[in-house]
């Protein structure tokens, strides 16, 4: 019995072999290479960020000028012009898009979040929300065309809009759902212990407690569709001129932007270099306010 | 912290329920029951439960709508596949299966096939992923086991950054910047070194499948890199602890005990990108040339599924050239649901009993 654990010892390892010693090494050559290689990517993928926005802020603010904000464009040929059609036209489709998108988004992840729990229907939608996500934007587009500008016979804002709502849902929905999960549940148990009915308790404890991190989803949401295009090729279509109806074609910077960028004049590169930099401050801009919201969030540091 | 503040809470309120109940049951329930109505104590809570209803109704309202809301997304998925089938009936009734295998696209003569923007649209994605994915693990493993931690916050954010930058804009980049740079410095470069292969032939003209490929890569980078990373913070550290407790180095550390605990997750966020890439619009019609043709040479100008829309909806005449490319949409929604529906299972099944992600 007890000289069985004696016989079965391991021999004593030799630490000092030479073969020992060499695999130590590449071992240890291996991991510095690798963590070389890994270095090396995350600066390659930095690279192409820091070229795009430099290269940008030099050919864009050059252009910028208060005839950009002001002027709707000129005709071929003409110097001059600017996209304050564009930039208003963009702000009327968002804000359609916001309207409608974002009461959907948050009350889909309401449900998620507050009546759903564990339920197979909530996984479905979930789910569903989640491949949403990644349909392409394009396919949006033609949908809401052959919907919407088939019906109606022509183009207009308002499909614009609808085409971009879609596109937010899904996204607000699971970050809706996520920022509610972290909220505690003794909070809507103290809510619903005072007698406050549950859809009370849904709007002013969980979804106010979570308000910062909803917040933050819809701007990434919003900031997400205000630089889509393809969806707005056939449904809002563009526009040189001002137009404040719903239910005509309406102007939008990433369009006005992408018809530029494959024109062949110089006088309209500038100015899509232009349209550019507003479009990434304002898309920047609200992506830093979601940081900043998303840092300070009331769940942060308290419970 | 709260069990301690707990305690102390507890006992001081212990000595007042507890001399309670023994003379309270027979004298309490009697004017428990009777003054209620009465109103002996009219509190303002009181008050306020009387004047109240019950609430079902309101309650049940709420859950209601919040359910038909939730249930509106099935609804808009349903809704696009069915108007999409719907549009493009006359060009599946005409041209069936073999709409996908026909190379034809001749507008004039009503003669639609997608061949060409297949071979385009997997060219671009797939070599778009060999660009992207041994960036984006670099990226992801730099970023969750090497990175110094105040690095960690300002590189997450400017890889995030990458990914609010719109189509449109990479694609203004793409077309004055990364063209001539192919055309003039990648595109001979590459001719010379690997020109035998026959993979870089011909007339570089800077657009085409590589520079579209090359795009594509940027863009769908940070999608992979970000998702990489929280699928590989999923892992418990004591895994890590014990593969170094083993004696293993820092990278056969990461190889042992984090990548192959999350390869399923990864190859799902491969998946994700390339579901991205497929779909990807605006930037690659920029710059892919544009023209349905299938060759073997990466320098040659091509088309995507995508970017055949984006060019030649708007002015498409006649119902079949129009329903021709309704159903190259419908067969971009089926394919990116397909694989966007396995990569999320495959994320979900390795982040799923993940502890709340700590940012």
């Amino acid at each position: 019995m007890s000289s069985q654990p004696l016989s079965n010892q391991p021999r004593p390892m030799d630490f000092e072999s030479p073969s020992m010693r060499r695999n130590t090494t590449r071992r240890t050559a291996t991991n510095y290479f690798v963590s070389g290689l890994c270095i090396l990517a995350t600066v390659l993928v930095i690279l192409p960020l820091i070229a795009i926005l430099f290269y940008l802020i030099y050919k864009g603010a050059s252009s910028l000028n208060l005839a950009f904000f002001t002027h709707i464009p000129a005709p071929v040929g003409e110097a001059g012009g600017g996209m304050a059609n564009s930039i208003v036209g963009s702000g009327i489709v968002l804000l359609l898009a916001s309207l409608m998108g974002i009461p959907i988004g948050i009350a889909a992840g309401v449900y998620l979040a507050e009546f759903g729990r564990g339920k197979t229907l909530a996984t479905a939608v979930r789910f569903t929300a989640d491949v949403l996500n990644g349909v392409p934007s394009i396919v949006m587009g033609i949908s809401i065309y052959s919907l919407i500008v088939v019906q109606q016979k022509h183009f207009s804002a308002l499909a614009g809009g609808v085409a971009l709502a879609i596109m937010m849902v899904p996204t607000i929905t699971r970050t809706t759902e996520e920022m509610l999960a972290t909220v505690p549940h003794a909070i809507r148990e103290a809510a619903l212990g005072l007698g406050v009915p549950k859809w009370r308790t849904a709007i002013s404890v969980s979804l106010r407690t979570a308000s910062p991190g909803i917040i933050t989803g819809c701007m990434l949401a919003f900031a997400r569709v205000a630089g889509e295009t393809a969806p707005l090729l056939f449904t809002a279509f563009g526009n040189q001129f001002w137009n404040f109806k719903l239910s005509e074609p309406i102007a939008a910077l990433p369009l006005q932007i992408y018809v530029y960028a494959i024109s062949p004049y110089d006088e309209w590169h500038r100015l899509a270099w232009a349209g550019s930099l507003v479009l990434i401050i304002l898309i920047m801009v609200s992506v830093t306010l979601v940081r900043i919201f998303a840092n300070r969030g009331v769940l942060k540091g308290g419970s | 912290m709260s069990s301690t503040r707990m305690t102390p809470e507890r006992e001081s309120s212990s000595p007042l329920p507890v001399p309670s109940p023994l003379p309270q049951p027979p004298v309490a329930s009697a004017p428990n029951a009777t003054p209620a109505p009465v109103g002996v104590a009219p509190s303002p809570i009181r008050d306020f439960l009387s004047k109240r209803g019950s609430g079902t109704f309101a309650d049940n309202s709420f859950a209601a709508v919040m359910l038909l809301c939730a249930c509106s997304i099935f609804a808009i998925v349903l809704f696009i596949f069915v108007i999409l089938v719907v549009h493009s009936r006359l060009s599946l009734i005409q041209f069936g299966w073999k709409f996908f295998t026909r190379q034809a696209w001749d507008p004039v003569s009503g003669d639609f096939g997608a061949l060409p923007f297949i071979y385009g649209t997997l060219a671009t994605s797939l070599l778009a992923l060999c660009m992207a994915v041994p960036l984006a693990l670099g990226v992801a493993i730099f970023l969750t086991e090497l990175c110094p931690r105040v690095l960690r916050a300002p590189i997450s954010f400017l890889t995030e950054l990458l990914a609010a930058i719109p189509s449109v804009v990479y694609g203004l980049w793409a077309v004055f910047v990364l063209v001539p740079l192919m055309r003039d410095l990648i595109g001979p470069f590459l001719y010379k070194i690997l020109g035998w292969t026959g993979f870089f032939e011909g007339t570089n003209f800077g657009v085409g499948l590589l520079t579209a490929s090359m795009i594509l890569a940027i863009m769908i980078l940070p999608i992979i890199s970000s998702l990489t990373r929280d699928i590989m913070n999923a892992v418990p550290n004591s895994q890590r602890e014990a593969v170094l407790a083993l004696g293993a180095t820092r990278w056969e550390m990461i190889r042992i005990g984090v990548l192959r605990n999350s390869r399923i997750g990864i190859v799902g966020a491969i998946m994700l990108g390339l579901g991205r890439a497929l779909g990807e619009t605006m930037a690659v019609t920029m710059v892919i040339g544009n023209h349905p043709d299938i060759s073997k040479s990466l320098f040659a100008p091509g088309y995507t599924l995508a970017s055949v829309i984006a060019n030649e909806f708007s002015e498409a005449t006649g119902d079949l050239y129009l329903s021709a490319l309704i159903e190259i949409g419908l067969a971009l929604f089926l394919v990116t649901i397909v694989v966007n529906a396995i990569a999320r299972l495959m994320v979900w099944a390795v982040t799923r009993n993940a502890p709340a992600r700590v940012n």
